[in-house]
């Protein structure tokens, strides 16, 4: 088990500097000059612009660009944003928000999206699981701008219940909004799996076996059918973190909160490359932790399932 | 056009808090103003400065919304564009070459030390120092000694970027000089009758001296002498702003504080403003244009701002020159139907241009010489495109309109080449750039295939900044490469023009120039859009499209 961890563990650094690299050379062969663009029309005087491309080693060569970003890594120096703030202060900052908005997010999803499609799952034809199969078509076909100013509109400014927006003070209440509109599609899918996967469940031979036992119907749904339904469903939870951190940008926008998506968004505007890509970077160590646990919770979930 | 003038009567109010406000002067911090009604703490939607909070660095909105609040200047701008003395007791001329600037007594920095003459030269001098590379430093460039600021031609290597090591010949302009603690001279390297309208702007803002030990620092924590103090900056979120009990100008504060609150995105602004989270947006989303001035009622404003948006005519591409391109140039003009795109496209957000600057500048005019090119007039466009075509055909190429397409501007070039097409019979095309700065690298390098997209905002209320910089011949935002020596005259006559009355007339007359060249069509005028909430008063959008922050009110 330590074994399996910690190979997996190494595998993070090719997928580190391969992912750098790919980042960098995408943004370096972004076209157009970033400089240019920051004092808007007019544009700002030309010795000013040059020793801007001097600070930010813009006038040199792609590698060496590159090289100079690892060595901002491994010294924890980043350097500076256009704006003038340490990179690391500017990255530092919207991870927490977007942490917690897809916590959030990913909590509601599962509970709902688990506790709906099992109740859907056995009760397969009924009233019920029909209706919420046609709601959860609904929720995938809408997209998240559609849901989330709706949701601002109504049940923020005419209705008061909660806050329209989370960016002055982003605590639970003015978030739980946000997250609701961000866990709806995945939500949807989430409940689609449990269903189609406890349908295929109920009616194999361990249920049978276990029923025949004469185990209560409460055990054999929790320790039988659910358990063993839950694997597909972990799979796509594992990679919905992922699409939860990154995907939010959308969201994060119609509320204004300044999260990863956001910072990353207008860092891609600006063509600052250093904080794309290091934010970037950490989306995808995100991923690569999410899909390490995933796999730990199969073992857990299916005993059949063993690491050496 | 809208009234925008909700003058107030504040005379009498600003007179009583002003006593209160000297009686607790250097009593330390706290909120109130001198009027228990008016304590509340007014909410404004803005976002993330992009630069430290420098006056000199201060290039764009968001910032200058704390520079133009934490600062005083020699003079200030009303809602009008008028231009009054702050700091300044005098600012005088006899050739409009030599300024001479005289300070009032009493004023101070929030840390306690005093504005002195020298406060200003060392800011200035600090703003126009290539090395210090401040985004503002050409604002600098009219004074004496500037060239001595910036680094030679062979201290810079090939591409522009100065050697290691060097630096330019001296640190301060030799136009500068502090005469004694309150009198401040400044020599201009030729007459600039508007200088002094220049001096509210940013760049001519003073510092202390503790800005000079540690920049970086003071980017974080400025510390100015206007109306507020800078309280908390929590980045990407809120920037608090508090009255400074040390301000010694009219700009008397009438609110408890400002916060601005940071926004991405102006829907989310207007939702709030909408629900009450917010008391001031200063930007309505273009999904509200239809619907605001309707559910804000007389909390809306919608008004011409100092922004005139133009399509540009670069002198390098073939079909715009000489007698054929001066009458393509009139026939385009001609097929634009300017009320319709800003009626439609706009809602009314944008009014249509009648000249080169806007209607909130001193000497706008709708009746100038010439300007009839600027009347929807298909007939007459025809008319001119065919006499164009009779002298030197156009071809099969379509007309391309250039622009950045990550703002929306499709939105307009669309309806205004279906325009062109439907009047002159020939193809136009929007030739977009992904982003804004490619579409600024296309243009700097004159690699536009047609007409390119121009948009122009002023830094002061004065005409000459809309002509100018952008029609002078090699000016800096001259990117059409238009050059016309009767132009340039009536300009420098103008600079030299000492009755300001005198100098608007000159500035019309060199309009009627452009008119007749045609260097750029303008289209329409940038209107402000904004709104307040039932919280708070005494709301008045300045020329600049910013609110007066300053004298809001709002009882808590």
């Amino acid at each position: 088990m330590l074994w399996y961890l910690g190979r997996r563990l190494l595998q993070v650094i090719p997928v580190f500097l391969g992912a750098t690299l790919l980042l960098y050379a995408l943004v370096f062969l972004r076209p157009g000059d970033p400089v240019a663009g920051l004092g808007g029309e007019r544009g700002l005087p030309e010795a000013v612009q040059q020793q801007i491309r001097a600070q930010f080693h813009l006038d040199q060569p792609f590698f060496v660009q590159y090289l100079y970003y690892l060595k901002g890594i491994f010294t924890f120096d980043l350097g500076d944003t256009f704006t003038g703030r340490p990179v690391a202060e500017v990255v530092v900052e919207a991870l927490p928000i977007t942490f917690q908005l897809a916590l959030m997010a990913l909590a509601i999803e599962t509970i709902f999206g688990i506790g709906f499609g099992l109740f859907a799952g056995m009760r397969k034809g009924k009233f019920f699981d029909s209706s919420v199969l046609v709601l959860s078509l609904l929720l995938i076909a809408l997209p998240t701008f559609v849901t989330g100013l709706v949701l601002q509109i109504v049940v923020g400014v005419r209705l008061d219940w909660l806050p329209v927006t989370a960016g002055r003070d982003p605590d639970f209440i003015s978030l739980l909004m946000p997250a609701v509109v961000l866990a709806t599609t995945s939500f949807a899918q989430i409940l689609r799996l449990t269903r189609t996967s406890v349908i295929e469940n109920v009616t194999a031979d361990f249920v049978r076996t276990a029923r025949a036992k004469g185990l209560s119907r409460d055990k054999v749904t929790s320790r039988h059918v659910l358990r063993n339904s839950l694997i597909p469903v972990v799979t796509f939870i594992g990679v919905d973190l992922g699409n939860l951190m990154t995907g939010s940008i959308v969201v994060e926008g119609i509320f204004n909160i300044r999260g990863v998506g956001g910072t990353l968004f207008e860092a891609i505007q600006r063509g600052e490359s250093v904080t794309i890509v290091t934010m970037s970077t950490v989306i995808v160590l995100v991923y690569i932790v999410a899909n390490l646990l995933v796999d730990l919770l199969y073992a857990v979930l299916d005993p059949r399932i063993r690491y050496a | 056009m809208t009234p925008r003038k909700r003058l107030v009567g504040l005379g009498a109010f600003a007179l009583a808090s002003s006593l209160v406000l000297t009686a607790c002067g250097g009593g330390g911090g706290g909120d109130d103003t001198g009027d228990g009604n008016s304590t509340g703490i007014v909410t404004v939607g803005n976002g993330e400065p992009q630069n430290p909070i420098i006056p000199t660095m201060t290039n764009e909105t968001f910032g200058s919304k704390v520079t133009s609040n934490v600062f005083a200047g020699l003079v200030y701008y009303d809602a009008e564009g008028v231009v009054h003395n702050e700091v300044a007791e005098s600012i005088e001329s006899e050739d409009n070459k030599v300024w001479t600037i005289t300070l009032k007594d009493g004023w101070t920095f929030s840390d306690g030390t005093p504005v002195t003459a020298q406060s200003f030269v060392d800011a200035w001098n600090y703003g126009a120092y290539a090395p210090n590379a401040q985004n503002l430093s050409y604002f600098f460039e009219p004074i004496e000694g500037f060239t001595d600021v910036q680094f030679a031609e062979d201290q810079l290597d090939k591409d522009g970027a100065p050697k290691e090591g060097e630096v330019p010949a001296s640190e301060t302009m030799s136009g500068l000089e502090a005469v004694s603690e309150t009198e401040l001279q400044v020599t201009l390297a030729q007459p600039e009758s508007d200088f002094p309208l220049r001096l509210g702007y940013s760049a001519f803002y003073p510092l202390p001296e503790s800005f000079h030990d540690d920049p970086e620092a003071f980017g974080e924590e400025p510390i100015g002498n206007g109306p507020y103090v800078l309280d908390t900056w929590e980045h990407n979120r809120l920037i608090e702003l508090r009255p400074n009990d040390s301000y010694a100008g009219e700009r008397e504060v009438q609110n408890g504080g400002v916060d601005l609150v940071a926004y991405t995105d102006e829907d989310s602004a207007y939702n709030d403003l909408l629900d009450g989270n917010l008391d001031i947006v200063t930007n309505v989303p273009a999904s509200a244009f239809g619907t605001f001035e309707e559910e804000l009622g007389d909390r809306a404003v919608n008004q011409p701002a100092a922004v005139i948006q133009v399509i540009n005519v670069p002198e390098y591409v073939e079909g715009f020159q000489g007698e054929a391109g001066l009458l393509r140039r009139q026939a385009i003009s001609m097929a634009i139907d300017r009320d319709q795109v800003t009626e439609t496209v706009f809602s009314g957000s944008r009014t249509p241009a009648t000249d080169f600057t806007s209607p909130v500048i001193n000497g706008w005019s709708d009746d100038l010489e010439g300007n009839e090119v600027l009347d929807y007039n298909p007939e007459e466009a025809k008319r001119l495109w065919d006499e164009a075509e009779a002298i030197e055909p156009w071809g099969d190429e379509p007309l391309y309109i250039a622009s950045n397409a990550d703002s929306d501007h499709q939105s307009w070039i669309d309806p205004t080449c279906n325009g062109i097409r439907d009047t002159l019979g020939i193809d136009c095309e929007f030739d977009a750039y992904p982003t804004f700065d490619e579409f600024l690298d296309a243009r700097d390098n004159e690699q536009i295939k047609g007409l390119f997209r121009g948009g122009w905002q002023a830094d002061y209320p004065a005409m000459s900044n809309f002509l100018g910089p952008i029609y002078g011949t090699g000016a800096g935002s001259n990117d059409m490469g238009y050059s016309s020596e009767e132009f340039d005259a009536k300009l420098d006559e103008a600079a030299g023009e000492s009755d300001p009355d005198a100098a608007i007339e000159l500035y019309k007359e060199a309009q009627t120039i452009l008119f007749q060249d045609l260097p750029g069509i303008p289209l329409w005028y940038n209107n402000a859009t904004g709104g307040w909430s039932e919280a708070v008063d005494n709301v008045v959008f300045g020329w600049d499209s910013d609110p007066l922050l300053y004298q809001v009110t709002k009882s808590e």
